[in-house]
């Protein structure tokens, strides 16, 4: 088993996306590059059937949300991991709000079905193609997508609220 | 006459033969071990298909955490798999030293894995036990209860809690192994394998259990790694794949301790792939406590590392650290990280994006029962309702860890 660095991963990611993938980090150690939704499946696609590669792991999947990257707000995290060589990635898209459809990683990755729906649930990210987009953890009727930054959490100072309302 | 011509209408062989019978195993059925539902449609005994429904406790983390300080958050963490709370208080500490810098001391880590394994080991025993209960035998689960209780008084004398542990501090531990403590470790070393031999001689070569869980939701090792499996749920399928192993943390690469496999991904397999991994948490534990290092149980790092209360009465120093750390006046640095760590489900990862302020702006929790439970219904198709059942408590669904 050939070790394989991350500027030889970067190098095959390139060469066969070239300038489709951009903003290239390695935050501690984690090689994480940025691409456009329309590459993303053929991406991990790609490095599943690559044969030196084999990342075939898909660790998580899970969604980010920027209010002030204007045209850029919401964003989908996948980190995939290669068993074979013991080496992870994570690959981030952006897209804006009012257009948040992704394609679906399922036809890849069975694990990739809940963690989609969980995506959903709670950024309002579509994912075409799931076979069963409903929400997971939140209940059907919800209508708001609460992990966006636009909800926050109740302040626990707050003072106009009658405590015996809420049984505290 | 009428009615009994009516009758025989309805229930001719064969629509009596192909209606199925919708059942709702859970949400709260003492077979399920927590609060979710299976949708079960049933052709006589035979399951047909399944539909899982979660979230019944979902309690926001995720969400939580991003206004939480980076020490408030360790509480949500013992919640997740309430089994081996310190394997998820742990993990998320390494994942905010990883972001912050910090290098901690020997001993705080060997201590670490101290109580990692002994986490480890609980988690394995109320999941074998339990498998037991589900096929009928009681007794294993009082036997090995007793030692999980002996588990918790460990735990106990560490930290004051015992099941959501809280343990310790980022940058070390709160404070070194007292004495007491590790005579307690000691008793449990050189008590416990005689309990583990009975608990094994009780269901290893046991007839009835064997035929209650082999061959009985079986995985391949390809599906499993398509459903994201972990863990021993993934080792029980042959992969061996252990995050220990692959990215040590906390010093596991001084250890010599052995991954067990097993070959059909069977519910035997995993009920023995756990048994096998108790042995060898006993293992990295004698290792640890012969090889215990000398030294500082925490890192000599005062802008992270909440001091001893004691030190804030007497010190000004610690005053204004406490008081900083306490008040999130100490920012994390931007970044980003991904830190994995063998929870007793699998590979328990925490996601964390920094801003550069006092709470995460993101933080995902990578919990692997919400990943693998997915390939549930795949693994009861064609099985009986007493399969579903053993199935679902060798796979180790924790809910806490389900729903987050």
């Amino acid at each position: 088993m050939a070790e394989i660095t991350n500027e030889q991963l970067v190098a095959r990611l390139q060469e066969k996306f070239g300038e489709q993938v951009f903003d290239i980090q390695e935050p501690y150690g984690l090689v994480t590059v940025t691409t456009t939704r329309e590459n993303i499946i053929p991406m991990l696609q790609a490095l599943y059937e690559d044969d030196l590669l084999q990342m075939q792991f898909l660790t998580t999947l899970c969604g980010m949300h920027f209010p002030d990257n204007k045209g850029q707000e919401l964003g989908v995290v996948y980190h995939v991991h290669s068993l074979q060589n013991n080496l992870r990635l994570r690959i981030k898209i952006f897209f804006p709000e009012d257009d948040a459809v992704v394609p679906t990683a399922t036809e890849l990755y069975q694990t990739a079905n809940w963690m989609e729906r969980e995506t959903f649930d709670f950024y309002g990210i579509r994912f075409e193609g799931h076979p069963n987009l409903i929400r997971i953890l939140n209940v059907e009727e919800m209508e708001a997508f609460p992990m966006r930054k636009e909800f926050p959490l109740e302040d626990q100072t707050r003072e106009d609220k009658i405590n015996t309302f809420f049984g505290r | 006459m009428e009615l009994a011509k009516q009758n025989t209408q309805i229930v001719t062989p064969d629509s009596y033969m192909q209606e199925l019978t919708t059942l709702n195993l859970g949400p709260t059925h003492p077979a399920t071990h927590g609060i979710f539902q299976n949708i079960l449609q049933m052709d006589g005994e035979k399951i047909v298909s399944g539909v899982p429904t979660i979230g019944y406790i979902h309690r926001a983390f995720e969400k939580i955490a991003e206004r939480r300080n980076f020490y408030q958050i360790t509480p949500l963490t013992d919640r997740m798999n309430y089994c081996s709370s310190p394997i998820n208080n742990m993990g998320w500490w390494m994942t905010v030293e990883k972001l912050l810098g910090v290098t901690v001391p020997k001993r705080a880590e060997y201590i670490r894995v101290i109580v990692m394994e002994l986490a480890r080991i609980a988690d394995h025993l109320i999941c074998n036990s339990i498998l037991g209960v589900d096929t009928g035998a009681f007794t294993g689960f009082l036997y090995v209860f007793q030692e999980r209780e002996k588990i918790y008084e460990i735990y106990e004398e560490i930290c004051g809690a015992r099941l959501t542990t809280n343990m310790g501090r980022v940058g070390g531990m709160e404070r070194d192994l007292s004495p007491i403590a590790i005579q307690k470790i000691r008793d449990f070393l050189r008590d416990f394998p005689k309990v583990m031999r009975e608990f094994e001689a009780m269901f290893n070569r046991n007839r009835i259990f064997i035929d209650r869980v082999e061959n009985v939701g079986p995985i391949t090792a390809e599906r499993a790694l398509n459903y994201g499996f972990t863990g021993p749920n993934l080792r029980a399928a042959g992969v061996d794949y252990d995050v220990r192993v692959m990215n040590p943390y906390s010093s596991y690469q001084d250890f010599d301790f052995e991954i067990p496999v097993g070959t059909k991904g069977d519910t035997y397999d995993r009920f023995m792939v756990r048994n096998e991994e108790i042995w060898q948490s006993l293992r990295i534990i004698q290792q640890a406590m012969d090889n215990l290092p000398e030294g500082p149980f925490h890192a000599d790092a005062p802008e992270f590392y909440l001091p001893p209360k004691q030190e804030v009465y007497r010190n000004m120093e610690a005053l204004i650290y406490h008081f900083k750390i306490v008040m999130g006046e100490i920012d994390a640095p931007v970044g980003e990280v991904y830190h994995a760590v063998e929870g007793g489900n699998g590979e328990l990862g925490f996601y964390l994006v920094s801003d550069g302020g006092r709470t995460p702006y993101r933080l995902h929790f990578r919990r692997p029962c919400f990943i693998y439970y997915q390939a549930y219904p795949e693994m009861v198709v064609g099985t009986q309702l007493s399969d579903a059942i053993v199935i679902l408590s060798s796979m180790n669904v924790i809910a806490g860890e389900l729903d987050a």
